[in-house]
């Protein structure tokens, strides 16, 4: 097996033994969407929703949740652990590049966050009746330069936090500002045109993840003067391609 | 065949100069210590000849090849376990040996190697469970799986209890055995003594002495005593004329002869030439300690805590 393969191999591993990751990163998202879906306001419509449920619209900042748990929290806070400790280090005197770790890291990630949201999106469907994603090429699109943008975005606080602790304290900032923006305090449909406008350029995209999820939920969310769907989907894969080469500029092994 | 050639060696870091001027060659197959106070230098150099520093001077040939050109021929060739440097603490230690030894083209058996050093029941703890000892067994297994031609262990045992200390030590014959060029830097002056074949003595980022642990040891020329009593009357002259010995006292018949060099032997020469028995032979035995002492002008760190990086 490549060194590539192992590597992704014993990081799955390891991802797998972090229990609190595994817990807050891949299953609290579907228990917060289950039990929110439980409060019997939130089962009825309201005038901003339409003649959608609060729950349907607000699905997608479950996931959101998910997503930025494992990108800026996790995974930062993994490599500066491995930088702290001289695991890096040590790596470096190998033959293999550690850049297969930060590649390692991504792989896990990212299939954590696909678990993650099938998960999701077949327990809300199975159990508070919130109907799969309408355009599923245009929600998987919206997914992947999404959390391609907010890896870009944790990479950077990966490379060059020297402690743990310090991608900690960077990754819980990070967290809360990007929930903001992903409805986590106000849900996007009651949020302001100029917060909703901002919200478009704040990884990983939460209009774009909720017009794919349900177009009448996209709609609700939308502003007048907001982008279309595809040049969210490019501002996303812009900021991931620009986080990406700041993260790789700013790298440090020890 | 010269395993190892580092030569002029310089490197700061800002104002600090961290290794001034070091040269040393290390032949294949042997044990080659590296000694010195805090700061002295050891690990930037071993760190240089590792590729994970850039000399500002100086160069370094590892098999032919440069750490930091031939960055890739050196990795492949060269086994290192570093201070301060570790695995995650979740990982099983049979993982870490098959991922490390997918690094390399053409790796050890890590199952052997896993028995090899004593942890094979040891297979599915994970890191952070396993105690120092085994901690180092495994980086120690992690520096050989790839089948380096060269190994560099730096403070291999700090932080042991003196029977995994013994049982480190013997493996490190074991595996010098197998034909692996060792590198090996301590603190430690019983260690470096009883592994080196030959040691080079760092001190202020330059190179004190290069030699075996007893040429270091005469070299020093630390004054060594031999204290006896005669069987019989014997002209002091047999002994004073000796050209290692600086002064003989007689108290009655107990002889105190101070020297240096080889003094112990050609004392037992004159004696025996002169048929004299000598009884209750004492020499005050020199050791790696005083020649530390006398080529670095510091006394040898002897708390067991790990040497801080020069940086």
């Amino acid at each position: 097996m490549s060194a590539l393969a192992k590597m992704v191999k014993v990081e799955s591993k390891l991802f797998l033994r972090d229990s609190a990751t595994v817990l807050f990163g891949v299953l609290f998202p579907t228990a917060l969407l289950l039990v929110l879906g439980m409060i019997p306001a939130l089962r009825e419509s309201t005038p901003e929703t339409g003649s959608l449920r609060s729950i349907d619209v607000w699905a997608p900042t479950a996931l959101v949740f998910g997503m930025v748990m494992i990108a800026v929290q996790h995974i930062p806070v993994v490599i500066a652990t491995y930088r702290e400790r001289g695991i890096l280090r040590r790596l470096s005197t190998t033959p293999v590049h550690p850049r297969n770790v930060l590649l390692a890291q991504m792989i896990v990630a990212f299939a954590s966050v696909l678990v993650s949201s099938a998960l999701m999106i077949f327990l809300a469907w199975a159990v508070l009746d919130i109907a799969p994603p309408e355009r599923p090429f245009e929600f998987v699109v919206a997914v992947i330069a999404g959390y391609a943008a907010l890896l870009g975005v944790g990479l950077i606080s990966a490379a060059v936090v020297r402690t743990s602790s310090a991608a900690n304290q960077i990754g819980t900032l990070l967290f809360v500002a990007l929930m903001f923006f992903g409805g986590a305090f106000l849900p996007r449909v009651v949020m302001p045109d100029v917060l909703r406008e901002i919200g478009e350029f704040i990884p990983p995209g939460l209009q774009a993840l909720t017009a794919a999820w349900s177009v009448e939920a996209g709609e609700l969310t939308a502003t007048a003067g907001g982008q279309p769907f595809w040049p969210q989907i490019a501002i996303m894969a812009g900021i991931a391609v620009v986080t990406s080469a700041i993260a790789a500029k700013l790298f440090r092994w020890e | 065949m010269t395993a190892l050639v580092v030569r002029n060696l310089h490197k700061r870091y800002g104002q600090h100069v961290a290794v001034d001027d070091v040269s040393f060659t290390v032949e294949e197959g042997e044990i080659f210590g590296i000694i010195g106070p805090n700061g002295a230098g050891k690990t930037t150099t071993v760190e240089s000849i590792a590729g994970l520093r850039t000399p500002d001077s100086g160069s370094i040939s590892v098999l032919g090849f440069d750490p930091i050109k031939d960055k890739a021929e050196v990795r492949e060739r060269l086994g290192v376990q570093l201070q301060e440097s570790s695995f995650p603490d979740a990982i099983k230690v049979y993982e870490a040996l098959e991922l490390y030894s997918s690094f390399y083209r053409n790796p050890a058996d890590w199952r052997e190697l896993m028995e090899l050093l004593g942890l094979a029941e040891k297979r599915n703890t994970r890191y952070k469970a396993l105690s120092g000892g085994q901690k180092q067994r495994l980086s120690i297994a992690l520096a050989l799986v790839g089948r380096p031609k060269i190994a560099i262990l730096d403070e291999l045992t700090t932080g042991l209890d003196p029977q995994a200390r013994r049982d480190t030590w013997s493996l490190i014959e074991r595996v010098r055995d197998t034909g692996v060029t060792i590198l090996l830097v301590t603190h430690f002056m019983d260690e470096a003594e009883r592994l080196s074949d030959r040691i080079a003595v760092i001190a202020g980022g330059r190179v004190a002495a290069v030699d075996t642990p007893e040429g270091l040891i005469s070299q020093s020329s630390a004054a060594q005593q031999v204290r006896f009593r005669v069987s019989r009357p014997l002209d002091k002259r047999v002994l004073s004329e000796l050209p290692e010995v600086s002064s003989v006292e007689i108290i009655d018949d107990r002889w105190r002869v101070t020297g240096s060099g080889q003094l112990l032997s050609s004392v037992a020469g004159a004696l025996a030439r002169a048929q004299v028995v000598a009884e209750d032979l004492r020499i005050d035995q020199r050791n790696l300690d005083d020649a530390f002492v006398a080529f670095t002008g510091r006394a040898p760190e002897s708390s067991a805590h790990t040497e801080k990086k020069d940086a």
